[in-house]
Formats: structure tokens, C-alpha cells, sequence
């Protein structure tokens, strides 16, 4: 083993995922740390390109038209080679639908313990998120060589960029005849509804919502706000909001002036999405509702009592 | 089509959490155990294929307190087989474990594909899926919400953030991380899941000797400690709705 610290670097579509950078910006940490180098592995597309603000010491570059679109199979297949050559202290990536599956299956393969959801490591000791943001674990990095597949909040996106491009490195294509799995398409997001990205108000409804029959009163609180309606997973797998309103992690990230979270826990994976809002008032009947770590102004009210009161107090101060 | 459907219990997030005496751990005690909700998923997808293609669905889970109903109710939904692995789990399992436990269980079942649940909320070590499969040799796709089988090979929509997908092919066998069905995993009335615990079968299974090896050990478990916390308005409904009409005029947004 040496001291270097790998960061897998996931593109999707000519773009490096924020993630990446905040997965660098702890390699850059730990390697101080460590005394090793943080190396930026990159698997395909434009090298020149997607490296140019990499906060890495050197870019290991690997090129095959098996790698030009990320599959698990593939990814995991050539960083197994990687890993086996050049022995990294540890490698971190994203705990994405790319890293969170290549460092499983790396794991597997190679007897490395893995940490996920890790939010940081520092001093030797990692800490990471569980329970829909409602738990904090922290232990002991292992002496071993480890994957770490990172979440937000650690670290700043700009913490991993830099000012100059690092140097890129080609390394030789690994034998790739075993990948079992084959990239064929894109499948565009479905179009032609409002774009929540752009909204200057929202109003976000969960699981508290309980039925899709009451997505009404969202809709009149939106209207009444001059806002729109977004929504938690659970909302969108029930059929009840199409895709293109969920917020989150599988879902669009969003910057309104406001955002009237309703019902929503604040798992994670909504609240990754939701920081860029200028203000967030929450409304839970879970007085430990991790959603009340993020917002300004909570109320521990039910949410299917509020809307209506609410719409009706917002008309009559626009009215008044 | 024979469809293994490895599931797990987690605890139900709408329950106070409670960190035991250890500071270590949750206290089980308090804990009240659901099916992870990606989980619930992986078994919709599958019964779905089963109903347009026939074939079998075999469920596996460890044996949380109220694995039972979690299995029957698989069962009403249309389930087949049900299989409970037994062990001591009492001083803790990890992803990399219930895996290795797994694997020649699900060897012997030889099935066409093994769907599971994407992640678990309360997982430190990895997706069992990704592990379950590279111990099986098998291919693996994650954060799937679409399948369609096509002789020895599937074809899999992987989700990618803002609604993106990504079609991929994959040969058969495989293990795939569901993290939605293609429709909302079904509701089964509690009557239909009596009558079935009347007819049904658990099968058991033992995890032999647990190895936990591949997770880091955790030393501390803590509710988070937030910088700040939420200014809470209080008081009944009108007087909360009339409050926060005034701070969004303050914001000049009104
Ligand atoms: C791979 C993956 C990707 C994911 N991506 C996303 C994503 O993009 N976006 C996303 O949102 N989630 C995502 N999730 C799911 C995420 O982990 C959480 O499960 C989800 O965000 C929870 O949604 P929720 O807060 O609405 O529901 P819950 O966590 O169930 O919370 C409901 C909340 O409503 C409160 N409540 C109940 N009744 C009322 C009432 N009457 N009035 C007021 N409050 C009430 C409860 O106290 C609770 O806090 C993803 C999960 C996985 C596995
Ligand atoms: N992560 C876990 N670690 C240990 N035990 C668990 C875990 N999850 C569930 N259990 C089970 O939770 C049950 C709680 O105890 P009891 O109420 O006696 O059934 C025990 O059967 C444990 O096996």
C-alpha cells in the first residue's frame, strides 16, 4: 500500500458530477494527512475537458469504447486493475448511482472495507449519516486500504476545484472482454411542465400529504403564493405529482426565494437538493424531523389543517 | 423466470430513534422494524413480472422481529415461495455479512434474476445488491425502475438525477437494485394477509456463522448536532398560518 488517495471521477454527458469535487476536496484533506498524492481517475470522455479544474495532483486517464458510458461492470472491471497496480491508501467516490455500486462491488471483489454515506473524514475518524439524516455514526478509519463512497456536506464543491488543470496521465486499457453489461440510450425526462428549477416559490408536499386526493390544498396554497407545487419521492412514486416535480437526489435541484416544506421528514436525499433555497419554513408533526436542521422557520403543525388556513391568509393579505 | 427477491427490515423512521447504553448502537428495544421501502419495491417489480410472464418469486429475509408479516404480506401480493434466514443477529449484521449469508442460498435457488432493494437507510457498509452479486459473480445494476427480459438478457432503465434514464442491457443471471417499481408497490388488505398466513409456508434457512468483516466499526452513534435549528412558530393553526404569512411579507414576497 501507499499514501495516495484515488477519487473516481463520475461524469455523466460531458459533465463532472458536484460530487466529485466534494469527494476531492477530502482527498485533498486526507492526503495531507496521509503524506500521499490525490489522484483523479477518470474513465473516458474528454479528458482535457472534464479535468480541467480537477483539484488533484494527476488525472490517470483510462480510454475504451467499453468506458465511453458509465456501467457498474466496466467501471468496476478497470479500476479493479487500477487499484491492483498502483495500491492507493484509499479510493473515494460519490455514494451515487455510479460510486455507491462500483464500491460495492469492489468491496466484494478485493476484501477492502467500505465506508458509505460517509459525510467526513478527519484525524483518522469518519463520520456518517444513517437513519434519514437522523443518526450520526463516527468510527475509526480502518489501517487497511478502504473505499469510501461520500455524501454531501463534508465539503464545498469549490474546496475540489482548481485554478490550474492537473496533469493527465494515460494509462494502458485494461481487458475489458468480461463486462456483461452494455450501455444503449439515453431516455430523456418527460417535457412540457413547468420547470421547478426556475420557481421562485414552492411548495413541497411528502409523505404527510397521506393521499393524493389532498394535493388540492397544495395546489391552492401554490396558487394563492403565486408559486408551484414540488414534492418528495414518496409523492412521485405513488403516481400522485409526475417526475418532474421531485426534488432531491434522483430528482432537480432547486433555489426558490421560498420553500414551504410540508410533510417532509428531510431524508438526505430531498435535502442534498434543497440548500440553494434563500428560505425554507417547515411544517411537521415530528418535532425531530431533520427537515428543522435546514430551515429557518419551523411549525409543528398538520399540514392538512395549515394549507387551507394558510391559502386563506394569503388571499386575504393580498387582498387587504 | 425465477426471481429471488432478498429483502430487510429497518428501523421505522416515523419512531423516536433511541441510542443505547453502548452509545454505539440503537437500542433495539425501541426499535420498531419495517421492510425498507426500496425493498418493498424490489418485490412489486417482481410479482409485476410474474403476473405478464409467468414464473416464480421467491422471497428471502433475516429474521428481524416481524419478518413474518413482511413475508406473508409478499405472499398475498402474489409471492411463492418465503424463506427466513435465522442467526444470531443480535450483536449486529452488517450489508457485507447478510451478503456472504446469502450467497450460497440464493447459489442453490439458481435463479434467473435477484432483485433487491437499491440501499437501506440505516446501511454503513455498501448496497447488498452490489456485494450479493460480485460474491455470486453476477453482473449488477443499481437505482433500476423499469425491467424487461428478453431471452438470456434483460433490458434495465437506470435512473439517473433530474429524471434522466439510462436504458442498459444486461446478460442473465443478474442482480439488480430496484429503487422503484414501475408502478407504486401495491397496497394488500390485512384480511388478505390472514388468510394467506393460513396456507402459506416460511421456510427457514440458517446464516451459519456471521462474518461482519468488510464494514468499519463503529465507536459513537448520535442524533445530529445541527448549527442551528428552526425558529419554531407556535400556537393553533390560524395563529401559525397568519405568522408565516408575515414572515413571507417580510421577505417581500407577498
Ligand atoms: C436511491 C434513492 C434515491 C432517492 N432520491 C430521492 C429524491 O430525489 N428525493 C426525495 O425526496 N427522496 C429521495 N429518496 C427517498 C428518501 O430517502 C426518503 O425516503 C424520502 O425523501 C422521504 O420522503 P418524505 O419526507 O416525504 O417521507 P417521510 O420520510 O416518510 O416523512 C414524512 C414526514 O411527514 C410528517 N408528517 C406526517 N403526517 C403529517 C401531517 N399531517 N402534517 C405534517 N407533517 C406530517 C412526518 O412526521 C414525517 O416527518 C431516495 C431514496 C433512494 C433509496
Ligand atoms: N441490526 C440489528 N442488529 C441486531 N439485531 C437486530 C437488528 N435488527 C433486528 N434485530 C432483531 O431485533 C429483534 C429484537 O428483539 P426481540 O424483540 O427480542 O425480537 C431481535 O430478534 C434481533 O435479532
Amino acid at each position: 500500500m501507499n499514501q495516495d488517495i484515488f477519487v473516481l471521477v463520475e461524469h455523466l454527458r460531458g459533465q463532472v458530477a458536484d460530487i466529485t469535487y466534494v469527494a476531492l476536496a477530502q482527498a485533498q484533506s486526507l492526503a495531507v494527512e496521509t503524506g500521499g498524492k490525490v489522484i483523479a481517475v477518470l474513465f473516458g470522455g474528454n479528458a482535457v475537458e472534464l479535468s480541467k479544474n480537477l483539484a488533484a495532483d494527476m488525472v490517470l486517464h483510462v480510454e475504451s469504447p467499453v468506458l465511453a458510458e458509465y456501467t457498474c461492470d466496466a467501471y468496476a472491471s478497470a479500476l479493479t486493475g487500477l487499484i491492483k497496480e498502483k495500491s492507493p491508501r484509499a479510493v473515494l467516490m460519490g455514494d451515487t448511482t455510479m460510486g455507491a455500486e462500483v464500491a460495492g462491488v469492489l468491496s466484494a471483489r478485493l476484501g477492502m472495507p467500505l465506508i458509505s454515506n460517509c459525510v467526513s473524514i478527519k484525524g483518522g475518524k469518519f463520520s456518517a449519516k444513517i437513519c434519514g439524516g437522523k443518526m450520526m455514526v463516527e468510527g475509526e478509519l480502518p489501517a487497511e486500504p478502504v473505499l469510501v463512497a461520500m455524501v454531501p456536506g463534508g465539503f464545498r464543491v469549490e474546496q475540489g476545484q482548481a485554478a490550474k488543470a492537473p496533469e493527465i496521465k494515460t494509462s494502458p486499457v485494461p481487458d475489458l472482454s468480461g463486462v456483461r453489461v452494455a450501455f444503449k440510450q439515453y431516455v430523456e425526462p418527460e417535457g412540457g411542465d413547468i420547470d421547478i428549477t426556475t420557481q421562485k416559490i414552492l411548495v413541497g408536499v411528502g409523505r404527510g400529504l397521506q393521499n393524493g386526493d389532498n394535493l388540492e390544498l397544495a395546489e391552492e396554497l401554490a396558487e394563492a403564493l403565486g408559486g408551484a407545487v414540488c414534492a418528495s419521492r414518496p409523492v412521485v412514486d405513488q403516481g400522485w405529482l409526475p417526475t418532474t416535480r421531485l426534488v432531491g437526489k434522483s430528482g432537480k435541484a432547486i433555489k426558490p426565494k421560498l420553500y414551504l416544506a410540508l410533510g417532509i421528514s428531510g431524508a438526505p436525499e430531498h435535502t442534498e437538493t434543497i440548500t440553494g433555497s434563500e428560505m425554507i419554513i417547515a411544517v411537521n408533526t415530528d418535532p425531530a424531523a431533520p427537515i428543522f436542521d435546514l430551515a429557518k422557520y419551523g411549525a409543528e403543525v398538520d399540514m392538512l389543517d395549515l394549507m387551507p388556513a394558510l391559502s386563506e391568509a394569503v388571499r386575504k393579505a393580498k387582498g387587504g | 423466470m425465477k426471481i429471488v427477491v432478498p429483502v430487510q427490515l429497518v428501523p421505522d423512521l416515523v419512531e423516536e430513534l433511541v441510542v443505547d447504553k453502548s452509545g454505539k448502537a440503537l437500542d433495539l428495544d425501541t426499535v420498531r422494524w419495517i421492510i425498507s421501502e426500496p425493498d418493498d419495491h424490489a418485490i412489486e417489480q417482481a410479482i409485476l413480472m410474474k403476473e405478464k410472464s409467468g414464473g416464480e418469486v421467491i422471497i428471502l429475509a433475516p429474521d428481524f422481529e416481524g419478518v413474518d408479516d413482511v413475508l406473508f404480506a409478499a405472499a398475498a401480493k402474489g409471492a411463492d415461495r418465503l424463506v427466513k434466514i435465522t442467526g444470531d443477529f443480535e450483536s449486529g449484521l452488517n450489508a457485507h455479512a447478510l451478503a456472504r449469508a446469502l450467497q450460497p442460498l440464493v447459489k442453490d435457488m439458481n435463479p434467473d434474476l435477484v432483485l433487491t432493494g437499491v440501499q437501506t437507510h440505516n446501511g454503513l457498509d455498501g448496497p447488498i445488491g452490489a456485494l450479493l452479486a460480485e460474491y455470486l459473480q453476477m453482473p449488477y445494476i443499481g437505482y433500476v425502475s423499469g425491467v424487461s427480459v428478453q431471452g438470456n438478457k434483460a433490458l434495465i432503465s437506470k435512473d439517473y438525477p433530474g429524471g434522466l434514464k439510462a436504458e442498459m442491457e444486461v446478460s442473465l443471471p443478474a442482480v439488480l437494485g430496484v429503487s422503484s417499481a414501475e408502478s407504486a408497490p401495491r397496497y394488500v388488505p390485512i384480511s388478505k394477509i390472514r388468510m394467506v398466513m393460513k396456507t402459506s409456508k416460511v421456510e427457514e434457512q440458517d446464516a451459519g456463522d456471521l462474518d461482519l468483516s468488510g464494514a468499519a466499526v463503529v465507536t459513537r452513534m448520535s442524533p445530529p448536532e445541527s448549527a442551528e435549528r428552526a425558529t419554531m412558530i407556535t400556537g393553533k393553526v390560524d395563529d401559525v398560518a397568519a405568522k408565516i404569512v408575515a414572515i413571507i411579507q417580510e421577505q417581500g414576497l407577498l
